[in-house]
């Protein structure tokens, strides 16, 4: 950690020795370079992977099993985006992601709201049993569950549907979603709401037109990390999916490997188009809502 | 702070922008390619359905669902099939393909008729499972038994249980050696290797003079990850060489023997000397890429193989050939038995249409048309008797190769362990290929099996 | 958390009825949640329990028997699961601690003034948006034996002389997976770091600089102290996250048997051989471990809290 400190803030040394390179324009270079050097190396360990990916997607199949190795495509094709796309498992692969993740998304936002209204606004017996009851379950194995929730999933006719995924993603998602709403609920002044009340509104209303605007941004940080992670999962999708016309992306992103009938089996550059295609709409997610996100993250989960 | 995001939201136009800009140019060019494509691939058209009047008439407009290969050409030809199917009868097929892993194929078929679901109605099922599936499938009997007469007698059996026909042969799967004549050539070797030593021996010389050029080249390939592949491939090395069968015919677990110890640790000592280090993660897969990029002297893999390598864009086209795999210094060569049935789903809402679609998928064209466009080995012995046929399309059918002794898979022991039991296998033989020695690994996987036989 | 103190209406008239009515407002408010704690969680984990002292099985014809102790004892000697056990605890540790190391040499980064700082922020989530599958489909190609990148850059600057099967060789298996890992969650690590930091308010630093003291004492004396709530949040985050840990193993090793974290391990013999009474005696084995882990952490803040 010390370490960390010191290559963060290179000025950690004899603060006359600072003050001294400080003064001077090529001084404050050297003193800001390890700390380029640092960022750069950053940005290169965070984005060269996917490089790697874009650069494996754009190249010609037969050419990625070519040694030496390529850094860059020379010639770039896109037969690999086309063959993904064409691969019907992989569009409705999108489709049910985006189907399962927004649901998921929507109703944990629903339902972890007006819990977040109870549990922050209002004082009754039984509040704080209820709050470590969802704490609890932010620390629930989901595998230790799998067994049973499959055989529930079964019973409720729901194998094998994308119902099966909404119904279970809520484990994970639901108990964060209240969790970051509850604290957003209780840092919010009370005039507002009481000035309602004197009005005559009633507590729905309150919440609806009062308190909801209010806590907008935690309900786009929690949503979106709700999406997330409901777009990622991958065991209950594989343990509950059974048709390719219900995969999930993930599921769909591991089965390109069979899914061909192409001389070579492992179809790399298809599965590194899927990858692109799918991982680009997350990417421009976070980057616009990059700021969201540590705000509401400030604000909320940490602090608690 | 408002420059910071605007900039953010540029760099996300940019992003949304390129997107569009490959979807789009992806669209315009798909047609031409789809084109090309299909010239490529149309050598042979699919046989006609006969009768399919009749079936027209019964079924038209009903949708199956078929869950079919998904290695080498299998799909394409799944494809090729139900397309003619559907154009002759009017019955939609959906074809489904099966994980490559047939341990996962296993319990995607398991846990569809665990929960009753009539999400399938024809499934490819491997010869090691009419045992623990017949209770969920359709008896063939009464509708195909006539058909069934013309395949092979030991196949037919193995697909009866408890005097019901559960699944149709469709084709049959062997494991032979495939080897570089060039190369054998090129080192100063006039035929194959007969026993696994020298295999191995030639392997390593091949092996030393040819990665003077191509640093990714290695001597032998064969499928060693943790999988149903690894037990088939195990059960070559052990029954070739005095080892026993991991479980004899009676039910008596034989695994912990001498020489089946020495031979698992013949082949923990070549991983990474004369076989990439990274064998011990191939399926079929990996294994036919190295062979048909040139970047192995020997493989061990089925017949599907064999067209692949023949293929235009192979590396190795013409210059390679099969034998029976070699065998231990005391034993002899054998194959195990592979192959794939086709079965209809007891909860299938459709059965009537299904079963006219196996009879199709079943049928001596079919299977024929199959033979030349995917070198699988027909389960009906009068095309294999038809020499001209054999020696045009399917020298791997000539009867130096095909008439090897079969090993089989302990599955009629096991029943509906099997599946369980094979992972045992595989399992621990897994274990001693990446390292821990063979003594260390059997007495354990002999308890394991044990277990699962009492 | 129970800090904060809730702002609720109460005018003191009519105390008693209003709070009454409140207490049912609340509890109305909170039943749709309540109902699928309930569904989700608590329903299937008490099944699970049960089912743990069964011998259900997945293809069964025959029905289903109660076994008593006998799943629990038959797990105390399957080296399978203790060896799965090791492997997930290596890897916990191993990742976490990169992560964490990583994460805040990041966070304290993207924490400070610089040209470009908004880019890098999103920079760094990239990894993060990636779906892990995903990910380790990435990283299995690029550290493919044959055609992989890594490879070749490694050759290249003459750190190995051939090329080395990351994903087979047992010596270096587990590496490649936490290589992933870090790759991929560090940014989250980084994510709740800087949060924290943020909270820290900058007059500390000015007046700590009046004091003179130089950045390594500030950071000794004011950003990790006030930096230990956000610490502990992701290490518990973390680490119980890592405990679970299947897709990344999954996707490298599938079967394999030294490989096997307890999730895969989990999951093979549930959904893979059909053993649903065993299984689920793993998985209560599985949940008790993780308990003992955040025991172990509530136990260790308290005792430095003391």
């Amino acid at each position: 950690m010390t370490a960390a400190g010191q290559a963060v803030r290179p000025a950690a040394r004899p603060v006359s020795l600072g003050r001294r390179l400080r003064k001077n324009p090529l001084g404050r270079l050297a003193l800001r370079a390890p700390f380029y050097v640092l960022i750069s190396a950053i940005f290169v360990y965070a984005l060269f992977p996917f490089y790697w990916v874009v650069r494996s997607s754009f190249t010609p199949e037969g050419r990625l099993f070519q040694t030496p190795i390529q850094y860059f495509p020379s010639h770039p094709t896109l037969a690999n985006y086309r063959g993904a796309l064409s691969a019907s498992f992989f569009t409705d692969a999108l489709l049910n992601s985006a189907i399962v993740a927004g649901s998921v998304t929507l109703l944990s936002l629903a339902i972890g709201s007006s819990a977040a209204f109870a549990l922050g606004r209002f004082k009754f017996h039984g509040r704080s049993f209820v709050l470590y009851l969802v704490l609890s379950m932010t620390i629930f194995p989901q595998i230790a569950i799998l067994g049973a929730l499959y055989t529930t999933i079964t019973r409720l006719n729901l194998y094998d549907t994308l119902g099966a995924l909404i119904f279970s993603y809520l484990i994970f998602t639901l108990p964060f979603t209240i969790w970051v709403l509850t604290s957003f609920m209780r840092t919010l002044p009370g005039d507002l709401e009481e000035a309602a009340y004197v009005d005559g509104a009633t507590p729905l209303q309150v919440f609806w037109k009062v308190l909801l605007p209010l806590i907008a941004p935690g309900l786009v940080t929690t949503g979106l990390l709700a999406f997330i992670s409901a777009w990622n999962e991958y065991l209950y999708a594989l343990s509950f999916i059974q048709s390719p016309n219900h995969y999930t992306v993930p599921l769909a992103i591991t089965s390109f490997v069979s899914k061909t009938g192409s001389a070579f089996a492992v179809p790399w550059g298809q599965i590194m188009a899927a990858t692109v295609i799918i991982t680009l709409p997350l990417i421009v997610m976070v980057l616009v809502l990059q700021r969201r996100i540590i705000a509401g993250l400030t604000a909320g989960a940490v602090k608690g | 702070m408002k420059g910071n995001r605007r900039r953010g939201l540029t760099l996300a136009t940019i992003l949304a922008a390129a997107l569009a800009l490959v979807v789009g140019l992806n669209a315009a060019s798909a047609g031409t390619a789809h084109a090309k494509k299909a010239t490529a691939t149309k050598a042979m058209k699919a046989p006609k359905v006969p009768n399919a009047k009749a079936i027209r008439a019964k079924y038209k407009g009903q949708t199956i669902t078929f869950v079919g290969d998904s290695v080498g050409g299998g799909h394409q030809r799944d494809m090729a099939l139900s397309k003619q199917f559907t154009k002759d009868t009017g019955i939609k097929v959906k074809v489904v393909p099966h994980p490559a892993a047939s341990d996962a194929s296993y319990s995607q078929l398991a846990r569809a008729f665990s929960t009753h679901s009539s999400s399938i109605d024809v499934a490819m099922v491997d010869v090691v499972w009419p045992g623990s599936f017949a209770p969920f499938l359709v008896n063939l009997k009464p509708a195909l038994g006539k058909q069934a007469k013309i395949h092979a007698a030991g196949i037919v059996k193995n697909d009866t249980v408890g005097g019901k026909l559960v699944a149709m042969p469709w084709f049959g799967d062997y494991g032979m050696l495939y080897y570089r004549t060039d190369l054998l050539k090129k080192y100063g070797y006039s035929k194959p290797p007969t026993t696994w030593p020298q295999l191995f021996a030639m392997a390593k010389k091949i092996q030393a003079g040819e990665r003077a050029s191509n640093p990714n080249f290695s001597g032998f390939v064969f499928q060693g990850n943790a999988y149903e592949g690894l037990t088939c491939n195990a059960l070559e090395w052990l029954a070739s060489s005095g080892g026993g069968t991991f479980i004899d015919s009676k039910g008596k677990v034989t695994i912990n023997n001498k020489n089946a110890r020495n031979i698992l640790n013949l082949f923990r000592s070549q991983i990474g000397v004369s076989t990439p280090r990274g064998v011990t993660t191939y399926q079929e897969g990996e294994t036919h890429t190295a062979f048909i990029d040139g970047n192995a002297a020997f493989m061990r893999n089925w017949p599907y193989a064999y067209s692949l390598a023949q293929a235009k864009d192979s590396k190795v086209k013409g210059k390679f050939a099969v034998a029976p795999l070699p065998h231990g210094t005391r034993g002899h060569s054998v194959a195990t038995v592979g192959g794939w049935q086709l079965a209809v789903s007891k909860y299938s809402k459709h059965k009537g249409a299904a079963i006219e679609f196996v009879r199709y998928m079943t049928s001596m064209p079919v299977e024929k048309f199959d033979t030349i466009t995917n070198s699988n080995v027909p389960t009906i012995p009068a095309l294999a008797k038809d020499k001209a046929f054999v020696k045009k399309y399917a020298p791997y059918l000539s009867p130096a190769t095909a008439n090897v002794p079969r090993a089989t898979r302990p599955s009629s022991v096991l029943g509906t362990k099997y599946n369980e039991g094979s992972k045992d296998i595989y399992q621990a033989v897994s274990r001693i290929l990446n390292g821990t020695p063979a003594q260390d690994v059997l007495p354990g996987l002999q308890s394991q099996l044990q277990a699962l036989v009492k | 958390m129970a800090s904060v103190a809730t702002t609720a209406p109460r005018p003191r008239r009519r105390r008693t009825k209003l709070q009454r009515r409140q207490t049912r407002i609340a509890w109305l408010l909170l039943l749709p949640s309540l109902a699928v704690v309930a569904g989700v969680a608590l329903y299937p984990l008490g099944r699970t329990i049960y089912e743990s002292f069964t011998n259900q099985e997945f293809l069964a014809l025959s029905p289903t028997r109660w076994v008593g102790l006998a799943n629990y004892r038959e797990l105390i000697h399957d080296t399978l699961f203790i060896d799965s056990i090791w492997e997930t605890i290596k890897f916990t540790l191993i990742t976490v601690g990169f992560e964490f190391a990583l994460g805040l040499v990041i966070a304290l980064v993207v924490n400070s003034r610089f040209r470009g700082r908004g880019v890098m922020r999103a920079v760094m989530l990239v990894p993060w948006a990636i779906p892990t599958v995903v990910a380790a489909q990435m990283w299995k190609w690029m550290l493919d034996d044959t055609f992989g990148v890594i490879n070749d850059l490694f050759m290249r600057l003459h750190l190995i002389a051939r090329p080395h099967a990351w994903i087979a060789d047992p010596s270096t298996s587990l590496a490649s997976v936490c290589a992933v890992d870090i790759w991929k969650t560090t940014p989250f690590v980084a994510l709740l770091l800087l949060a924290g930091l943020q909270v820290i308010p900058e007059d500390l630093y000015e007046a700590a600089k009046v004091d003179g003291a130089n950045v390594l004492q500030q950071f000794r004396r004011i950003t990790l102290p006030l930096l230990k709530p956000a610490i502990l949040v992701t290490l518990i985050f973390r680490t119980l996250d890592a405990l679970r840990v299947f897709d990344v193993f999954y996707v490298f090793f599938g079967n394999r048997p030294d490989t096997q974290t307890m999730a895969i391990y989990d999951q093979s013999t549930i959904v893979g051989d059909g053993h649903v009474g065993y299984g689920s005696a793993v998985s209560v084995a599985i949940f008790a471990i993780i308990a003992i882990f955040v025991v172990i952490y509530v136990t260790l803040n308290r005792v430095r809290e003391a």
